[in-house]
């Protein structure tokens, strides 16, 4: 490698000469036998299933009818959101928290943090329910001050935590330790030359975290957060042994007092299979919003793939006219 | 401005470093030459403290790097005290490490902004006036993966100069890069080095650094072997195994 010769020059000749357009491609397109032969077979598979379940003699789709827009249904759906969204929020702020304090060079906060998760993980979601449920056994009353002497204040167990609150506290606090693990493997996967870079500019650690390494890591973190928050949406139905109104409690409740339980089964799982969907599409597009800078065009929506998709089951994709490359790619040694 | 004596270090049993001894002056190019593993990079990352050094002195600007002296002892500096001491330090990696996640401006504007704390009224312009000197002007608002290697490469000398360092150091700063872009990268820091930057470039270009240093230093096995005047170390190395090394790549 000698001297440096300056930016190189121009493209080459060579593609300044006039081009001729070649003739557009004409050809039979494959036929795609199997689609057709699956599509089929899984319509019949299909039909027959919801057949079944429709005209199944003693299920009354009257009373879920009846019930899906019941207000207490619909009490108990606006709760279970409620729910899902505050011991999501709780999991993810403690998560993070978590998550730098296990990666932290300071060996007490990363063993806390360590301990935290090896606790919460380690004991079943159902169980913490319960216990932060049934505190007062344990303790009849919870109060901050000086140990071993009688400044501070008190309360009784009861007042403070309500039945609520518990379940709140009980999937919070277990959500924030899968988080943290979350978070952490977030963390990791970002390059460690990004630290690097930002450290030899001055940052401190936090600000190398915050700004640098989350962002980055964000794209690892989402599809399973969103994961997590479909999760929890469901676990929220835990609450039920703390008698807290969500949607399960309240079909459990209105079932026991008519006995219609699997049409009231029906009728909370659809609500949980329609928030949950609606939690896939804002999940999507999440992930879509931190795909910036990692790819050079950004994924389709769910419509236009699903219009690609009806399009390319019969027919492949059209040619179209003058369309370039995008300017980012006809530079070339880009990565 | 750097002064390094008898510098060494260690990762585990392997002795990277055994007995730096180096000076650069202000407004000096120092180019650092020699075979992988010889301990250059490691040297470069230890003057902005990346890697703490085990044994020996070294200063940037007569203040010791990641220490105090008082009397016989030296005390370890808190992080706070080292952020700002690398901030007056600028650092160009062989693999750019532009954050993917920000455009070129932002890029340039990050450390200013939230380092220094300056105002984005004087920031913004100055990484405009930044980003123009490097060629980048229709570049701004590019994220790292639309632009070449050798564009990346001058971003991230932009966002290094943006905190107005008194030391530059580039680490193998075009080894990653296809050859046709390498020049672009080169006349960049050529400019640096004429506006009177105070230099370390550790390098596999010897054209540059004959031509733009006003040192080479041959690193071998964790020492110096040989430095001196660019064109007299090219045209007659001294050391055997300067000769040895030099023979292979020119």
């Amino acid at each position: 490698m000698s001297e440096a010769t300056g930016v190189s020059g121009g493209p080459p000749a060579a593609a300044d000469r006039p081009r001729t357009r070649p003739e557009a491609i004409k050809a039979v397109p494959l036929r795609h036998v199997w689609r057709w032969i699956s599509a089929v077979v899984v319509l019949a598979l299909a039909a027959a299933l919801v057949g079944t379940i429709v005209t199944a003699p003693n299920l009354r789709w009257d009373v879920v009818g009846q019930y899906i827009f019941g207000g207490l249904i619909l009490q108990g759906a606006l709760l279970t959101v409620e729910l899902t969204v505050i011991a999501m929020a709780i999991g993810i702020v403690l998560g993070v928290v978590l998550a730098v304090m296990r990666l932290s060079p300071n060996p007490v906060v990363s063993s806390v943090s360590w301990f935290y998760i090896w606790f919460f993980r380690g004991t079943p979601v159902l169980v913490q329910v319960f216990f932060w449920y049934n505190l007062n056994a344990v303790l009849p009353h919870i109060g901050i001050g000086l140990p071993f002497t009688s400044i501070g204040v008190q309360a009784s167990t009861n007042s403070l935590i309500s039945p609520l609150l518990a379940v709140i506290l009980g999937l919070g606090l277990n959500e924030a330790a899968y988080m943290a693990e979350i978070v952490r493997a977030g963390i990791i996967s970002v390059e460690h030359g990004q630290t690097e870079a930002a450290m030899a500019l001055g940052m401190r650690r936090l600000q190398v975290m915050r700004r640098i390494v989350l962002p980055q890591a964000m794209r690892v973190i989402i599809p399973p957060t969103g994961n997590e928050t479909i999760s929890m949406l469901k676990t929220t139905s835990l609450a039920f042994i703390a008698a807290v109104p969500e949607l399960f409690t309240r079909a459990e409740q209105i079932a026991s007092s008519n006995f219609d339980i699997i049409e009231l089964l029906i009728v909370a799982s659809i609500w949980y299979l329609f928030m949950t969907s609606i939690l896939t599409i804002g999940q999507y597009y999440i992930e879509r919003h931190y795909a910036r800078g990692s790819q050079r065009a950004l994924p389709p929506t769910p419509l236009q793939r699903f219009r690609r998709m009806l399009f390319t089951f019969h027919a492949p994709p059209p040619i179209v006219e003058g369309v370039e490359a995008p300017a980012s790619l006809q530079h070339g040694g880009g990565r | 401005m750097v002064k390094a004596e008898g510098v060494h270090k260690r990762f585990g049993r392997l002795e990277v470093l055994r007995g730096i001894d180096l000076e650069v002056a202000p407004r000096e190019v120092v180019c650092i030459i020699g075979p992988s593993g010889g301990g250059k990079s490691t040297f470069l990352r230890c003057i902005n403290h990346l890697e703490k050094i085990d044994a020996g002195r070294l200063s940037v600007d007569g203040e010791l790097v990641g220490y105090r002296q008082q009397g016989d002892k030296l005390y370890e500096l808190p992080d706070s005290e080292v952020c700002t001491k690398r901030s007056e330090i600028g650092m160009v990696f062989q693999r750019f490490n532009l954050f993917p996640h920000m455009t070129a401006l932002e890029n340039v504007v990050e450390a200013p902004l939230r380092v220094k704390r300056q105002p984005k009224a004087e920031v913004i312009p100055r990484a405009r006036t930044l980003l123009e000197r490097v060629g980048l002007s229709d570049k701004i608002d590019a994220y790292p993966n639309q632009l070449s290697g050798g564009q990346q490469q001058r971003v991230a000398i932009a966002r290094a100069l943006a905190m107005q360092p008194k030391l530059m150091l580039f680490d193998e700063p075009t080894s990653a890069l296809d050859p046709e872009l390498v020049g672009e990268v080169l006349d960049v820091m050529r400019g640096l080095a004429e506006d009177g930057m105070t230099m370390v470039v550790v390098t596999h270009e010897m054209g540059f650094a004959r031509e733009v240093a006003n040192r080479a230093v041959f690193m071998d096995g964790g020492v110096v072997v040989e430095e001196g005047e660019p064109r007299a170390f090219f045209a007659s190395p001294q050391h055997a195994r300067t000769k040895q090394f030099l023979s292979k790549i020119l």
